[in-house]
């Protein structure tokens, strides 16, 4: 069969999913059912085809996966934010077509992906400058503490949506070019005199440190970490010039905690970042100097920006009274709402939302906790089948780097999944109290128009990189 | 780059792993102490939003609890309404959200709130049903209640009747009771009223038993052989016992009496020797058999019941070092004294009648769900083998002649042979008060109820007091000389 006839059975499930789905939540509400419901469903599928044949057309030979994948992912989404409100799921739906759109011209616009290395440092600043623009006045402003959106007009949006995606462009051709400098062929091994002078001094000046200073155990564990990785780097003898990028990755990672003061998404740009520092050079020494470093100054920064200390606060002990009914209160309810689910889950439509008098019970169901609502709904069954979807998507990425045959191609399809990866762990893991909770939007599920454009360009560049990756390996007859 | 690529992708996996492990431990793991956290509304939201399963008398027609709903859509909440205000109060108690539950309305709340299992949910859920409470159909009888109440006509006291062969809980009246109705509007009146309305007296409260408690002495001086029914033992009074001087009621003295006339009499200074030559290990041995030094095993909340036994001094239970003579006759000192609640006494009764063997105590009968199916029908069960039945023989025969010429009389039935023992405990700072007593049993060839009555620190003997009240609730449920 081929790769698209494929992709067309998968969406079979999927559009079968969508029904199921609309039919449940229908059936709790006898009181308001209106005839417009289901042509969500019915237009959900319509763009899915239109999507398919547009693939059909432009990239026969991409990954046959990963768009049912994105397209199941989406279902679920819809089917919850319509649960929560129909009005949201007719925005949702208009979002969609945007979004389709917005796939169509990336892959139109982008036949090669190889141009992108030849605007990495206009995307680069672009990005930068995405970023920043919620913290300007007029257009900028604050959620929960943390400067994440921007409001035009009616339409609030997220720029770091878009400004992942233009970083790791940047990180991947930048480091396909420099990864090869940053470390050298390794050294033959030295004396043992030479090496015991080489790892017992640093050993002992962090032990000094720790007893000196008074760490506790967290902080002793980083210093330790990033002492024995900063000697494996300097054993390696680098140039100081090849610091520069990681520094400045580094720098821009700080800049942002306390620029947009949200831990989550700087978490998931310096996450992304490691990864391709991993692959590209395939030294754990940088990985661990480059998260200790983020840690170290995440840890430092916490003492200084009230809101990011805020958030740990809430995390290490949701149920302080006093912090319960106020800025703990998303997470106690998140996680009452898991319990609530059990292991099947109330059933969809079923689950507590509203309280008897009007008004919420979970706050920002629809973006923040739209994975708590789903606990609750399809229970611990439902929510790690959402998780495993997401890592066959992750899966289906990688596998798209693997079948690469050049190291930009490999690096983008990386560092693309992996912030999508990352992201999914960010908002899921604060949602059940794995990490602090943060405001991003879990891909294609939560409610949001940046977060559906953004992944729907995201995936586009990574079929457009499939679709290289395999027609290159067909006309070499390495893949049937 | 490929290894770092499976490296990657492996990293991953594990974090999403996690993510599915923290779920589990929120949905699965810690769902239950979630559901219980202080700062979790869901449950009392989705309470109010559930109408209560019925709860109703023996005859599964007379409803003791039901649920009334008011407002539409997702804004319909049900409240509790008790059509028999007081009456069933101590048994059924109470459930609000706003003082939360009291009694069976506690101990069976799964039931009631129809709370199913993790599968029945979820083909409820398939099969789109709403959630709702199940019925409960309870043992208590409707006419023995009422004569109960209207037999301790206002005086503080407490009945219990059992069923001796089911162990099912016929009669539990504690007096005074409280409208369960007003708990929401009156409770803070209720909780400080003196007279301790929202107290169970047949569970919650231990009082002296009296000479009923030769019962259990003559059980185990019988059962272990160390006496028999025509046993005869010097009477006379006064008599010295552990060093102290003790007399009869009343100070008569019988001289040499067979163990038989001594119950029907109520001898102290027999039983008391009865008492020294069976020694507290065997004394403690039968209390226990009959389930002293225990909560009763009834469905009901433990925070509601306590414990019969020897209590000395500083209110601790003790199994040694009393004065078992004393002890044997319902009495004692500081270092040891016997205190028993109504429901304990009743069961004393129960596992004579019963050929020595006791039933656990049920207030439920059955669980209906709403289509008529019977979730859980409570069996008769067997709590312990007290004593032999040639003993319950033994013991039925001198019973029997308590009321047939004894201290007793005033509970004996027309038509009806009834067998039981009076007790009359000394109470108050100058023993000026008493605590009358009487436990029974009947018919005795073919026992179907057992009884316990006590009113509290009044004046009056067992017999005059406790057992005309014993015999219009028995008269009321098997019909006898009406």
């Amino acid at each position: 069969m081929s790769a698209r006839m494929r992709e067309l059975f998968g969406l079979l499930p999927v559009s079968l999913l969508v029904a199921a789905g609309f039919a449940a939540v229908l059936s709790t509400r006898t009181t308001d059912v209106q005839e417009a419901t289901l042509t969500y469903g019915l237009v959900f599928l319509g763009l899915c085809v239109v999507g398919h044949i547009f693939i059909r057309a432009k990239l026969q030979d991409a990954d046959p996966y990963l768009f049912p994948l994105a397209a199941l992912l989406a279902a679920i989404g819809l089917v919850l934010i319509y649960r929560i409100d129909p009005e949201l799921a007719r925005e949702q739906a208009q979002w969609f077509v945007v979004g389709l759109a917005f796939f169509c011209i990336t892959i139109l616009a982008i036949s090669d992906h190889h141009v992108l290395e030849r605007y990495r440092y206009l995307i680069a600043a672009a990005s930068i400058g995405l970023l920043a623009m919620p913290r300007l006045p007029g257009i900028g402003g604050q959620v929960n503490g943390a400067f994440l959106a921007i409001n035009v007009g009616p339409i609030q949006f997220q720029p770091a949506e878009f400004a992942k995606i233009g970083i790791i462009v940047f990180l991947a051709s930048y480091l396909r070019e420099t990864g090869d400098i940053l470390v050298r062929a390794r050294l033959r091994p030295l004396p043992w005199q030479r090496q015991l002078l080489l790892y017992g001094v640093p050993a002992l000046l962090a032990l000094i440190a720790i007893v000196v200073l008074d760490l506790g155990p967290a902080g002793s564990v980083l210093l330790v970490v990033f002492t024995a990785s900063l000697v494996a780097v300097l054993r390696e003898r680098p140039s100081p010039k090849h610091f520069g990028p990681l520094l400045l990755v580094w720098g821009l990672a700080m800049l942002m905690l306390i620029f947009i003061r949200d831990l989550g998404s700087s978490l998931m740009f310096f996450g992304g970042f490691l990864a391709l520092l991993y692959v590209a050079t395939g030294r754990l020494s940088l990985v661990g100097v480059g998260a200790t470093m983020f840690f170290g100054g995440a840890f430092f920064l916490a003492g200084s920006v009230a809101h990011v200390q805020e958030r740990v606060d809430i995390w290490l002990d949701p149920f302080k009274p006093g912090v319960v009914d106020d800025e703990g209160y998303q997470i106690a309810q998140s996680l009452f709402a898991q319990a609530d689910g059990g292991l099947f889950g109330q059933g969809f439509g079923q689950a507590l939302l509203e309280l008897p008098g009007g008004g919420t019970i979970l706050p920002a169901a629809h973006t923040d906790l739209v994975y708590a609502v789903l606990a609750n709904e399809a229970g611990l069954f439902g929510a790690a089948g959402l998780v495993g979807a997401y890592l066959l998507l992750v899966f289906r990425g990688f596998k798209v780097s693997l079948l690469a045959t050049d190291g930009f191609s490999k690096l983008l399809a990386v560092g693309l999944t992996s912030v999508f990866a990352l992201q999914v762990f960010v908002i899921v893991g604060g949602v059940t109290r794995v990490i602090p909770l943060t405001g991003v939007t879990l891909p294609f599920v939560s409610y949001g128009g940046s977060s559906i454009v953004a992944n729907m360009v995201l995936l586009a560049l990574l079929l457009i990189v499939s679709n290289h990756a395999r027609a290159e390996r067909i006309r070499r007859g390495g893949l049937v | 780059m490929n290894r770092q690529i499976i490296q990657l992708f492996l990293l991953f996996a594990v974090l999403f792993a996690v993510l599915v492990a923290f779920t589990s431990r929120w949905t699965v793991f810690e769902a239950d102490s979630l559901a219980d956290n202080q700062f979790n509304r869901r449950p009392l939201i989705e309470e109010q939003q559930i109408p209560r399963g019925l709860i109703y008398a023996s005859d599964g027609r007379t409803v003791l609890a039901r649920s009334v709903g008011s407002g539409r859509g997702q804004n319909r909440i049900f409240r509790r309404v008790y059509p028999r205000g007081g009456t069933f109060a101590h048994p059924i108690g109470y459930s609000f959200i706003e003082n939360g539950r009291r009694s069976l309305e506690l101990s069976r709340n799964d039931d009631l709130a129809g709370q199913e299992d993790e599968f029945e949910s979820l083909f409820a859920g398939l099969e789109g049903r709403d959630r709702e409470g199940l019925d409960v159909v309870t043992n208590l009888n409707v006419a023995g209640t009422q004569a109960a109440v209207a037999g301790l006509a206002g005086r503080k006291g407490a009945v219990v009747a059992i069923e001796p062969d089911t162990g099912k809980v016929r009669v539990m009246v504690s007096i005074p009771e409280y409208d369960p109705n007003l708990i929401t509007s009156d409770f803070g009146r209720i909780n400080r009223d003196p007279n301790k309305p929202l107290l169970n007296r047949t569970t919650q409260e231990l009082y002296p038993p009296g000479s009923t408690f030769k019962v259990v002495t003559a059980t185990a001086a019988l059962d272990s052989g160390k006496v028999k029914p025509e046993t005869v033992i010097d009477g006379s009074s006064p008599k010295t016992i552990s060093g102290v001087s003790l007399e009869n009621a009343g100070g008569a003295s019988f001289g040499p009496i067979s163990f038989t006339d001594a119950l029907t009499n109520s001898v102290n200074t027999v039983f008391a020797q009865v008492g020294e030559r069976i020694g507290r290990d065997t004394l403690v041995k039968y209390m226990k058999r009959f389930g002293f030094y225990q909560d009763p095993e009834l469905d009901y909340p433990d925070f509601q019941m306590v414990p019969s036994g020897v209590i000395n001094g500083d209110g601790r239970y003790v199994e040694d070092g009393f004065d078992v003579g004393r002890a044997a006759i319902g009495q004692g000192g500081l270092e040891g004294e016997v205190r028993a609640s109504p429901m304990q006494m009743a069961l004393v009764a129960a596992a004579v009648a019963n050929d020595g063997r006791l039933m656990k105590p049920r207030l439920t009968d059955r669980v209906v769900r709403k289509d008529g199916r019977i979730k859980e029908k409570v069996e008769a069960d067997l709590q312990a083998k007290v004593m032999e039945p040639e003993t319950a023989d033994q013991l039925a025969a001198m019973m029997s002649r308590v009321v047939e010429e004894g201290t007793g009389t005033a509970g004996a039935l027309a038509g009806i042979t009834v067998a039981g023992k009076t007790g009359t405990a000394e109470v108050g700072a100058a023993r000026e008060f008493t605590q009358p007593w009487f436990i029974a049993f009947a018919p005795v060839e073919d026992p179907k109820m057992a009884i316990a009555v006590t009113v509290e620190r009044t004046t009056g003997q067992g017999g005059t007091v406790a057992a005309p009240i014993a015999k219009s609730v028995l008269e009321a449920m098997l019909g006898g000389g009406v």
